[in-house]
């Protein structure tokens, strides 16, 4: 369980990104942290494995306080893959990649090569085994991010922005992964601005802008809410903006999933139809 | 009239012995804003390094048939009198920001030209004033937000006065409200000054409005072209696995439950609208 209490957070040029944030957030949960560029999001999630501490407040993670942890053993349960993967790679070859975190938290060899290869298979690089990280693709250097973090197992994962430069394809594999992760009882946690991704995903989605939570709540309810998505500078899904058009017909307001879109406006027009 | 005309361009990476591109053909005519999409890893990024001379100039390989842009083929002119005609904006503008102020990163290509000074100060005036950044003129570019940076960056494309330019990704940095309104700075560049807009984008939703032709390419090839309505409610595009705008899918949905739209809507506007009138019957 990750618990953020109250937490500031300035950085040393003075800018202040954390303006008392208080989240829980629970073992086996999918959240998503969404919010304007800027609104503080990446600056939280690097709280969770205490690569920040706050300047005031306090965040625990299973019960013990990032100040008194080293970001080594906060690693072990909390795994980030940062937004940029450019700044997580630097290994000769993508299973060297793999390899090096599983090296620095001791595991023995037989295991981490063992690891490796589930890392390698699990997210389609086997191929690549020997190649150069920045001989990859944009969407392959993150899936090796992914990879090198997943390895260690850790039961928290944090992905900053994963769908970025991702082609829909990608993004549905992301979203099965996702899924897939969670039911393992890991807890997943993303930050992201992809409004129609989340809207397929229907996570806990938590609202951020400057500094602050300014929403939190299910997906269908915090991405049907106009005024307050376009405060963060969101746009509610392309579905929820047809329905906010059709208000005045008495149709739900709360729906962000396209088949559910579908039976609605279906049934209503054959009832139409047939009069 | 043709801005951008490509025959049989077949391009394979220095070292690669599988070609990037093959047998593509292609007009784009001056004024056209097109969308140029496809699976990651298609060849999208290639085919616009053809575009300003970046293929062959810089990457060498092996390039054959023709890319002739602005009348001017690029395999005979270097990248440096090209981009007088073809401007880039790419997907992270601090890698293309480096001044200290707004004012002298949009100034620093005509410089370069060695432009006059009045020319310079008039048309960097002009490229802040249409990307709605003259208030931002005195900051320094890393101060911005990553949409004001993106701002800047197509401002010193734009001050170039190019026929093309082409954005690979412009706004997937971006929150959907600065990305929207990137979208509509660069819609107004193609509607007022006529300037030909080649934007590579997977994010189609909000993009596609805008546009009067889509491009699906796939391992290598052009496998669609036409207009959106068109492109994007096409089996093909389905089955290739581009992300179908949901205003799209919704039409088709419906269709399958045999209600059928007047049109393929491509906003939500359109799509309330279709459905009010599916409603009076």
């Amino acid at each position: 369980m990750i618990k953020v209490e109250n937490v500031y957070f300035t950085y040393p040029n003075g800018v202040e990104a954390l303006r008392g944030v208080t989240v829980r957030i629970e073992d086996g949960e999918f959240v998503t942290i969404m919010g304007e560029n800027g609104a503080g999001k990446t600056t939280l999630v690097k709280h969770f494995n205490g690569l920040l501490k706050p300047t005031r407040g306090r965040v625990e993670v299973d019960g013990i306080d990032t100040r008194d942890a080293s970001v080594a053993e906060l690693s072990r349960k909390v795994g980030l893959v940062f937004q940029n993967s450019d700044h997580q790679l630097f290994s000769e070859t993508v299973e060297e990649e793999i390899a090096f975190g599983l090296r620095n938290f001791g595991f023995d060899a037989p295991t981490i090569s063992k690891r490796v290869e589930w890392a390698l298979n699990l997210l389609d690089l086997v191929e690549y085994r020997k190649s150069s990280p920045f001989m990859l693709s944009g969407g392959e250097r993150k899936r090796l991010a992914l990879a090198s973090v997943l390895a260690w197992d850790p039961k928290i994962i944090v992905l900053d922005e994963p769908t970025i430069g991702q082609d829909y394809q990608q993004k549905v594999k992301l979203r099965e992964f996702i899924t897939q992760l969670n039911a393992q009882k890991r807890t997943v946690i993303v930050v992201t601005h992809d409004v129609e991704f989340v809207a397929e995903c229907r996570p806990r989605v938590i609202l951020m802008s400057h500094g602050e939570v300014v929403a939190d709540g299910p997906a269908p309810r915090i991405l049907t809410d106009y005024d307050t998505m376009t405060k963060v500078s969101l746009l509610p899904p392309q579905v929820t903006q047809i329905f906010l058009r059709l208000s005045d017909l008495n149709l739900p307001s709360n729906i962000i999933d396209i088949y559910e879109a579908k039976q609605l406006l279906s049934a209503r027009i054959c009832k139409a139809g047939s009069k | 009239m043709s801005v951008i005309k490509v025959s049989n361009l077949t391009y394979t990476y220095l070292g690669s012995e599988k070609p990037t591109l093959k047998e593509i053909n292609l007009v784009i005519d001056k004024g056209e804003f097109v969308i140029l999409t496809g699976p990651s890893g298609c060849g999208k990024t290639t085919f616009c390094r053809c575009f300003n001379g970046l293929i062959p100039h810089f990457y060498g390989g092996d390039l054959k048939g023709d890319v002739v842009v602005s009348g001017l083929a690029v395999r005979d002119h270097p990248t440096s009198e090209l981009s007088q005609y073809v401007g880039f904006v790419f997907q992270n503008p601090e890698n293309q920001l480096f001044a200290l102020s707004v004012e002298k990163d949009v100034a620093f290509g005509l410089e370069n030209l060695g432009l006059q000074r009045d020319e310079i100060r008039r048309r960097v005036e002009w490229a802040l004033d249409m990307t709605e950044i003259t208030h931002l003129r005195e900051s320094a570019p890393y101060e911005l937000s990553g949409g004001q940076q993106q701002r800047v960056a197509i401002a010193s494309v734009l001050a170039m006065q190019p026929e093309v330019i082409v954005l690979d990704e412009p706004t997937s940095f971006l929150d959907p409200l600065s990305a929207k309104k990137i979208f509509e700075v660069v819609s107004r560049l193609n509607t007022e000054l006529k300037i030909t807009i080649i934007l590579v984008e997977h994010r189609l939703d909000l993009a596609v409005m805008y546009a009067n032709r889509v491009i699906v390419m796939d391992g290598g090839r052009i496998i669609l072209s036409g207009h959106p309505r068109e492109v994007f409610n096409s089996e093909k595009a389905y089955l290739t696995g581009v992300g179908i705008p949901k205003t799209i899918r919704l039409f088709q949905l419906l269709r399958e439950d045999g209600i059928e739209l007047a049109y393929v809507p491509i906003t939500p506007d359109e799509t309330a609208q279709l459905i009010r009138e599916a409603l009076k019957l």
